[in-house]
């Protein structure tokens, strides 16, 4: 109690830690050197903390590490293929999606989980994902047009 | 950063309700944490304790009775937003679940725990109290079922007892002929109004009395007084705007970042007529 051994997958490798219960999940993964995770309303509202939780979009600002336990954690640094980036990171340079770039990991990591849910969402559905992910530079449009290249982009591959 | 606690991670129903037991006030029970951890991040409450409950399999369901349809306590809305039982016997509930706060919140968050908090500005409980929706609760005395109308009873205020959990959330599977609707005003993450308005309409009239439930703008869900329309005529603009003021009467706005006093009345008028008026437009 109090402490404990979790055991978890990040960005696809076996990780084993020490949490204190109390301990945040953003806590964590900065903690190992993944800074890309920001706080920033530390209140589940602006989504600059997302991560991947077993697939499923979370704020890690307000999920306890020890709830990685056992489960895959995915942030902003394992989507690139080593020097490769994912279709979304190149979409959001190519449309230039992003201005100071403080939401843009939170954004395209919860972008990813809804590419992953539903390949081909349209523009509407983009919209209503992406609505608690939140930028001050106002860049929304590009964003959606951005996920939905990103969209097509993994489609083609197929 | 949050202050130190220890979770305790139960398996069973009786372990977490002996565990209300031995800590009393020192212990939370935790699930999604998504207005738990707020609260304690924020230093308005804090519990040496947290019992989680994730792990109790028999919470973690949602199952169809011959009458009602049953939420297990660990169900997150990220679920019900996706299960096909309820998309397809309770439609305008499945529709407020995907509009819950947003897509994490959503993912984490319970719907148990959104009644358990009773924090006012929500969704789910005027629409889960227009359906005569119950919650079951456990504790040492064994289980009973409270309508979610009498289970909140003021602003972070609920009828849980000290040794009790929720362990299910029954919604009464709806008539036949039955509509409903629920339709809110909201900026970020919290609706700022939320009307949910349920009855069966027949060639355009109420069947009996409408029910319509204001969410958000008070210090919890004000039922308004409809047994004057029973089987009014839902088609006439008189109805509605009748129906939409004896809603703006029923509710003590309270004024916040989201609005102030006269503002909320308003948009109580506004929304409840919308409300009202797609139980009309929808197709039976």
């Amino acid at each position: 109690m109090g402490r404990r051994d979790i055991r978890l997958e990040l960005n696809g490798g076996d990780r084993r830690v020490e949490v204190e219960d109390q301990m945040l999940l953003v806590e964590l993964v900065r903690s190992l050197g993944l800074v890309g995770t920001k706080v920033s309303c530390d209140t589940q509202v602006c989504g600059a903390c997302t991560v991947l939780l077993d697939g499923r979009p979370v704020s890690s600002c307000t999920t306890l590490a020890i709830e990685a336990d056992g489960k895959s954690v995915e942030t902003i640094e394992g989507l690139a293929n080593g020097t490769k980036l994912h279709p979304l990171q190149e979409a959001f340079i190519d449309r230039f999606a992003f201005q100071c770039g403080y939401c843009t990991p939170g954004m395209i990591v919860s972008a990813k989980a809804l590419l992953d849910e539903r390949p081909h969402p349209d523009a509407a559905e983009v919209r209503h994902w992406m609505e608690g992910n939140i930028c001050r530079c106002t860049g929304y449009q590009t964003i959606v047009d951005a996920v939905l290249d990103a969209a097509d982009q993994t489609a083609s591959t197929r | 950063m949050l202050r130190r606690f220890d979770v305790h991670r139960v398996t069973s129903v009786a372990e977490a309700v002996e565990l209300r037991r031995r800590y009393g006030e020192d212990a939370a029970v935790y699930a999604g944490g998504t207005e738990l951890l707020l609260a304690m991040k924020m230093g308005v409450a804090r519990w040496p304790h947290l019992i989680d409950v994730k792990s109790i399999a028999s919470l973690g369901k949602v199952s169809a009775t011959k009458d009602a349809l049953r939420i297990g306590a660990t169900v997150t809305h990220w679920m019900l937003e996706r299960d096909p039982q309820v998309a397809r016997t309770l439609p305008a509930f499945a529709r407020l679940e995907a509009n819950v706060a947003n897509v994490r919140v959503r993912a984490a968050g319970t719907l148990a725990g959104n009644l358990a908090f009773a924090e006012p500005h929500a969704d789910p409980p005027a629409m889960l109290i227009a359906l005569s929706a119950r919650v079951i609760l456990e504790g040492s005395a064994g289980q009973r079922s409270l309508p979610v109308s009498e289970l909140i009873t003021g602003m972070y205020q609920t009828a849980i007892a000290d040794d009790e959990i929720i362990v299910a959330i029954e919604v009464p599977l709806p008539a036949r002929d039955a509509r409903a609707a629920y339709v809110k005003f909201q900026i970020l993450e919290r609706p700022s109004v939320g009307v949910a308005a349920v009855a069966s309409v027949r060639d355009g009239r109420f069947v009996g009395a409408p029910t319509v439930v204001v969410g958000a703008v008070d210090e919890m869900p004000r039922p308004v007084p409809t047994a004057q329309f029973a089987g009014a005529d839902a088609r006439e603009a008189g109805t509605r705007e009748a129906l939409a003021e004896a809603a703006q009467a029923a509710v003590e706005p309270t004024a916040d970042l989201a609005g102030s006093v006269d503002y909320k009345r308003h948009l109580v008028r506004v929304f409840a007529e919308r409300a009202v008026a797609s139980l009309v437009t929808q197709a039976s």
